[in-house]
């Protein structure tokens, strides 16, 4: 039986007028017509990004790597420090949906649509790198355990690289059904509301015929619960081994057992930031301040700084180890970090990854939109450094002294960076015009236990 | 709803507007001896499967079964490559190392579990892409609840106590439904 949580608890949804009917229409609207100006212009400027990455992925895959910046001394830069920062933004949705469901956050369900597409479109864009890094992607069927004729020679199954294809794929698949399945009955929602045939057509081909029936539901509800079960251990399991292909290799600076969890948390926090930057604009440009409301920002920018401070202990631990190792390698690996070459890049990361998000201890500040938006800038930058600062100063001056090196970008490494960007926002775009943005069914299963509507109706009856 | 159901051609059903007088329509409605054949809701209504009967779903019985073969698929596949079939010396490393083996299995159990049931799950809930759904009314995916009986094998004195029953439940609509 529905009943009010709490009269003095902040309400998800706002608005004193809501109803279910009026929770569809403020979702679904943002489906129906044509897009507005913006969402034009941003859909022009994406798609200008995605030619770029074309370009540039092209003439890679037509020249060979030698067109990056690699040298012999520092052999994987850019192109991993992408992957790695996608992985890590890629964390965040189903960090939302699955842990926040086991968790029975109900402010999850605002914003768990959205997150889970960001996460799927983000392991897009990672997935590629490991695929054009390799030089010959069209051998890339090589990381597939098949016997080849010359054998029969298997992959290397001690391999955190293959670890890694066996768990990002996984990751995509598992989030991919998790997201999908929640569609299914808010797709159903839009075509029960379609005025023409075409529309009613495909969203019920997207929807897979859903009925919500009390069956259905309850099948529903068991998927989802088991999905979040599964996808809670798989999301750690994830940033684990893309941490193992750094620390089971012998390099000072990546020979480190503090880096599976130092990688989760920075993935989580790298996350979070990224789906407040999407969601502060979503919900300006889509109306959709009811849904996602001061609190939803809120409780996000706690958990930024929660793990914001987790990856700055980190930090300062593998400084201390490495003093306390007495391993003179290990020792210079991080006074290189923090005073060498590459001293703008660490300092970059420690600022803006340790030092500004402590802001958010202040309540002013973490309900703060401008605040907010630019903190969630900072924190993809300074986890887009953390990543740099980890792969190539442990590289660039290695146990030769004669073959220390600088690392510098051509226009190549940077196109394609860029270019993924493009990538990332293009499929975000489709999905915030086509799609639901926000569970309609989630929200409105909270909607008579810590709405503002019915908070007021609760008092009404009281009086 | 329940295994082996039949479908209908006729129904009648009524509607509600909200989930607290639909739960107690269920309650007043199954009293009388009368069992609901479909109940509609626009989100999943909490408590709704005790107060029409329904079994628990066994969905997370498969999960279980697909992630063991999993499990037991990355197990055996890796084992025969690295150990029989053609083992190769990585690094001084013994060729079964089991430790090295936990992410993958790991990996493809999840996979295994997750996959498996999602198929399970659109099997068993008569989900397909392009399925044409049979709705009582378009209204339950918005912003009602209704509560459906199939009419074929019923007089129509039948129809009459269940019309009847509705509106004494509270129901808002009664209307019935005939699909092709």
């Amino acid at each position: 039986m529905s009943h009010v949580d709490s009269l003095i608890r902040e309400p998800l949804i706002l608005g004193k007028d809501k109803t279910y009917r009026k929770i569809t229409d403020d979702i679904v609207r943002n489906t129906e017509g044509n897009p507005p100006r913006e969402w034009w212009i941003a859909f022009a400027i994406a798609v200008l990004g995605l030619l770029l990455y074309f370009v540039a992925v092209g003439w890679t895959i037509f020249k060979g790597i030698g067109v990056w910046g690699l040298q012999k001394t520092v052999n994987w830069a850019w192109d991993i420090t992408n992957f790695v920062w996608w992985v890590g933004i890629g964390h965040a949705g189903t960090l939302i949906s699955a842990v926040l469901l086991l968790f029975r956050q109900k402010w999850r369900t605002g914003i768990n649509r959205a997150a889970e597409a960001m996460t799927i479109f983000a392991v897009i864009c990672a997935g590629q790198f490991p695929l054009i890094h390799m030089g010959r992607i069209w051998q890339g069927f090589f990381i597939f355990p098949y016997a080849n004729t010359r054998g029969p020679l298997w992959v290397n199954f001690n391999s955190p690289l293959l670890w890694d294809v066996f768990a990002i794929s996984t990751y995509f698949t598992v989030s991919l059904l998790f997201w999908y399945s929640g569609l299914m009955p808010d797709f159903a929602t839009i075509r029960d509301r379609a005025k023409t045939k075409k529309r009613k057509f495909i969203y019920n081909v997207l929807s897979f015929g859903w009925r919500g029936t009390a069956k259905q539901w309850s099948r529903f509800e068991s998927l989802s619960l088991i999905l979040a079960g599964l996808s809670t251990p798989l999301v750690l399991s994830v940033h684990t081994i893309v941490s193992f292909d750094f620390a089971t290799s012998v390099i000072p600076g990546w020979h480190t057992t503090i880096f599976p969890p130092y990688f989760v948390a920075g993935a989580i926090f790298s996350g979070f930031a990224m789906v407040q930057t999407l969601m502060l604009i979503a919900r300006k440009v889509q109306k959709l301040e009811d849904y996602i409301t001061i609190a939803h920002i809120e409780s996000m920018n706690k958990v930024i700084v929660l793990t914001g401070s987790i990856v700055g202990i980190a930090y300062i631990t593998e400084l201390f180890i490495a003093w306390y190792s007495g391993y003179l390698y290990e020792q210079y690996a991080f006074y290189n970090r923090a005073f060498g070459d590459y001293y703008w890049a660490y300092w970059s990361m420690m600022t803006c990854n340790v030092l500004s998000p402590q802001l958010f201890w202040f309540k002013k500040f973490r309900r703060s939109i401008f605040v907010s938006f630019f903190m969630s800038i900072f924190v993809n930058i300074g986890m887009w450094f953390e990543r740099f600062v980890i792969i190539v100063t442990s590289l660039h001056k290695d146990f030769l002294v004669s073959s220390w090196n600088y690392f510098s970008p051509t226009w190549v490494d940077i196109a394609i960076f860029i270019g993924s960007l493009g990538l990332f926002f293009t499929l975000f775009l489709l999905f915030a015009r086509t799609f639901p943005v926000i569970a309609i069914a989630e929200v409105k299963s909270i909607f008579s236990s810590i709405s503002e509507a019915a908070q007021e109706k609760e008092r009404n009856n009281k009086h | 709803m329940n295994k082996g159901k039949k479908e209908h051609k006729n129904y009648i059903y009524g509607i509600y507007s909200h989930e607290d007088n639909f739960l107690n329509a269920i309650d007043s409605i199954r009293s009388n001896g009368v069992e609901i054949d479909d109940a509609y809701s626009p989100f999943p209504v909490h408590g709704i499967d005790e107060k029409l009967g329904l079994e628990e779903t066994q969905l997370h019985t498969a999960g279980f079964v697909l992630g063991l073969t999993g499990t037991f698929t990355a197990l055996g596949v890796i084992t025969w490559i690295s150990f029989i079939n053609y083992p190769t010396i990585f690094g001084g490393k013994p060729f079964w190392g089991l430790p090295a083996f936990v992410p993958i299995i790991f990996e493809l159990t999840i996979l295994m579990a997750a996959v498996g049931m999602f198929f399970v799950y659109i099997k068993r809930n008569e989900l397909f892409p392009g399925k044409i759904p049979l709705m009582v009314d378009e209204r339950t995916t918005d912003d009602k609840f209704a509560l459906a009986f199939g009419t074929d094998d019923m007089s129509s004195d039948n129809v009459d106590k269940i019309k009847g029953l509705l509106q004494s439940s509270g129901a808002e609509e009664v209307h019935t439904k005939s699909f092709e």
